[in-house]
């Protein structure tokens, strides 16, 4: 019975092909809404959580500065971080793995005949490791490299195809890519380029592959001639809470700085995680407003279908009057009606499904967001559509099977 | 077949539409009794409440007053499901105007009744192509009404008011759509489906060469039976002398 209704519902949907497809166009549209809305957001989504992954997980990132000292950090008489800080980090806080103290300076450098204005920092080979930095080609910072203050560098793929040219180090076939080997000139020093960072393209944070790595003391000797380190990087283990590691680390750069208990801090210490956190919740309150507002879209399609299947009622009085005639229960065409409008709208849903992906695949494209499929909003989605069709479609089916069999025969 | 309660028995049934000022009495008081095996042609002028005595008859609605037993039971305390029940069991239906389904092949027409007993897809196929075959349409199966003429739609309407074997047929002015040699067709039917399977055959119409085939004739005038008369003599072929042929 419930088989032979669905067939005979398929049949009317078929019959009226155009009037069909007018009548689930509301709800092809809602459903496609809803769908790439929702899509995009996820793309979004992942596209910041991506960068600040790039920026590295488990990372805390402590700054010098004032938090209410009027205006950003590093200025007035807050005293920067030494490297014996990052030292004291590693020996006395447990859960941290690696700590990068680092100090930046803005430079040209120039080499191959061409000049690049770009930043370059000095840190140790911790730095890669916090900052979830891949080498594409080449070596790390030896350690007699690191002591010393040698002029060597490792660069990033920006700093690279600016110079150097050429394809990127990490295709580069055979001899390994332009650049690595050669020296480079960073304001008044020549350093041999001895590794070639993996690109991480560009982000919201900027372009992060746009710099050149030093080893701190080559920074603080041959380019900014002080001792002074700008930021301390501090990885934790995986899984490590960041609350109590930072607390204890609070504690002890308190200490080291000789703040007295009733003075502020004068660093700031942030949480990529946390941060990470903050961001993709703001998304996800995003990405549900947006589905939201489709989703009204979706219940203006299912009054379009109760229209069309009030319509249809009407249509078929002395159908529905024979089908009284010949022993047709009240439920049987109530059934008969409501899977038929559950049918158009489930279709609705389907067509819709696949509109969203094709919408959301070039959207994402457009956006350059990653593509996301979702599987359960999808799902919804046409859960959804099925459900419209009932909350809509039992009115009619309902006006249809109350009718009085003789009046509906005599219907013209 | 040996009767000893008739199949239909109505008493005192009476039918008021409206209240009040407006107040109708369609049915004054009717009783009538229908053997099983019984040829009853209905008659009247419109108004005399012929179609409502049908309409109470086939259980598609129930009188106002009285009784109604339909094979013993009482159609009128009956729900409306109970009483659709009634219809799909024992019950066919022809029309004046056919009221078969439009873009509906002939066999899924005819189906339609077995569709609400919850017969089989291969069952229904093939109690409809029987059904089919015995009002000469075999083969016809995939046409729909717009294919056929009128007599070929009130065949199909006859296929389907008998696919599901009911005791009672009950034709509305089965005729009134159609010329005289169809009419004549239909009527053969309707008398072989009496003489050959027992069906009892109730049929209002108005025409007295169409009542010429039913052996009782019950005339009604202002909502009550004026008169019930035997017919001794009924008409029991088609007066022309040229077969049945199907060309439109």
């Amino acid at each position: 019975m419930l088989l032979s209704v669905f067939l005979l519902a398929l049949r009317s949907v078929r019959r009226n092909l155009l009037r069909s497809f007018l009548t689930i166009l509301g709800i092809v549209i809602g459903v496609a809404a809803v769908i790439t809305m929702v899509t995009l957001g996820q793309g979004a989504t992942q596209a910041i959580e991506a960068q600040i992954t790039s920026l590295g997980t488990n990372l805390l990132l402590v700054l010098p500065g004032q938090r209410r000292a009027g205006g950003g950090g590093g200025g007035g008489g807050v005293p920067q971080f030494t490297e014996a800080d990052a030292d004291a980090i590693t020996a006395q806080i447990g859960g941290v793995v690696a700590v990068a103290p680092q100090g930046r300076a803005s430079v040209n450098v120039v080499a191959n005949g061409r000049n690049w204005a770009t930043s370059v920092t000095g840190s140790s080979n911790a730095f890669f490791e916090t900052g979830n930095w891949k080498l594409a080609a080449g070596r790390l910072f030896e350690p007699d490299e690191q002591r010393a203050g040698a002029a060597v560098c490792i660069i990033g793929e920006t700093v690279r195809r600016e110079i150097f040219g050429g394809s990127p180090a990490s295709t580069a076939a055979g001899g390994g890519p332009a650049g690595l080997g050669a020296q480079l000139r960073v304001k008044q020093f020549s350093c041999e380029v001895i590794g070639i960072l993996a690109a991480k393209g560009q982000g919201g944070m900027g372009d992060q592959d746009d710099t050149v790595v030093v080893p701190l003391h080559t920074l603080q000797r041959r380019v900014t001639g002080s001792t002074k380190v700008n930021t301390l990087s501090v990885s934790m283990a995986d899984g490590a809470d960041s609350a109590p590691l930072k607390a204890s680390l609070t504690q002890l750069l308190r200490e080291r700085r000789k703040l007295a208990e009733d003075e502020d801090d004068n660093f700031n210490i942030f949480d990529t995680q946390q941060l990470a956190e903050t961001l993709s919740s703001t998304m996800g309150v995003l990405t549900s407003l947006l589905g939201a507002v489709a989703a009204v879209s979706l219940l203006v399609g299912g009054i379009g279908i109760m229209n069309i299947m009030l319509v249809s009622v009407t249509e078929r009085t002395r159908e529905i009057g024979l089908r009284l005639a010949v022993g047709a229960l009240e439920r049987e065409v109530l059934l008969q009606f409501l899977i038929e409008a559950v049918v158009l709208s489930a279709l609705g849903g389907v067509v819709g499904i696949v509109i969203a992906t094709g919408a959301s695949w070039a959207g994402a494209r457009l956006m350059a967001v990653p593509y996301v499929f979702d599987p359960s909003i999808n799902a919804l989605s046409l859960l959804f559509s099925a459900a419209i069709g009932v909350l809509f479609g039992y009115f009619p089916a309902r006006r249809a099977a109350r009718m009085d069999p003789i009046e509906a025969l005599r219907h013209e | 077949m040996t009767v000893t309660t008739p199949l239909i028995q109505l008493r005192g049934v009476q039918k008021r539409y409206g209240s009040g000022e407006a107040e109708l009495l369609a049915l004054k008081g009717i009783d009538l009794d229908i053997a099983a095996g019984e040829f009853v042609a209905i008659m009247g002028p419109s108004g005399s409440g012929k179609s409502t005595a049908m309409n109470i008859l086939g259980c598609l609605d129930t009188p106002s007053a009285g009784q109604y037993l339909f094979m013993g039971a009482h159609v009128e305390s009956l729900s409306r499901d109970q009483r659709a029940r009634l219809r799909r069991r024992y019950l066919g239906f022809v029309f004046q105007g056919f009221n078969l389904l439009a873009r509906t092949s002939a066999q899924e027409n005819v189906e339609l009744p077995l569709l609400y007993r919850g017969d089989s897809a291969s069952s229904r196929r093939a109690a409809a192509a029987r059904a089919l075959q015995s009002v000469g349409l075999g083969g016809w199966e995939q046409h729909t009404p717009a294919e056929l003429s009128g007599g070929q739609q009130q065949r199909v309407a006859i296929a389907r008011a008998i696919v599901t074997e009911p005791a009672v047929v009950l034709a509305d002015e089965p005729t009134g759509n159609l010329d005289t040699q169809r009419s004549h067709e239909i009527m053969g039917l309707l008398l072989a489906l009496n003489r050959d399977h027992g069906i009892t055959v109730l049929m209002v119409t108005h025409e007295p060469d169409m009542a010429a085939y039913a052996r009782r004739r019950v005339t009604f005038v202002d909502g009550l039976v004026a008169r019930d008369e035997q017919n001794p003599h009924p008409v029991t072929g088609p007066p022309v002398v040229q077969a049945v042929d199907e060309d439109v």
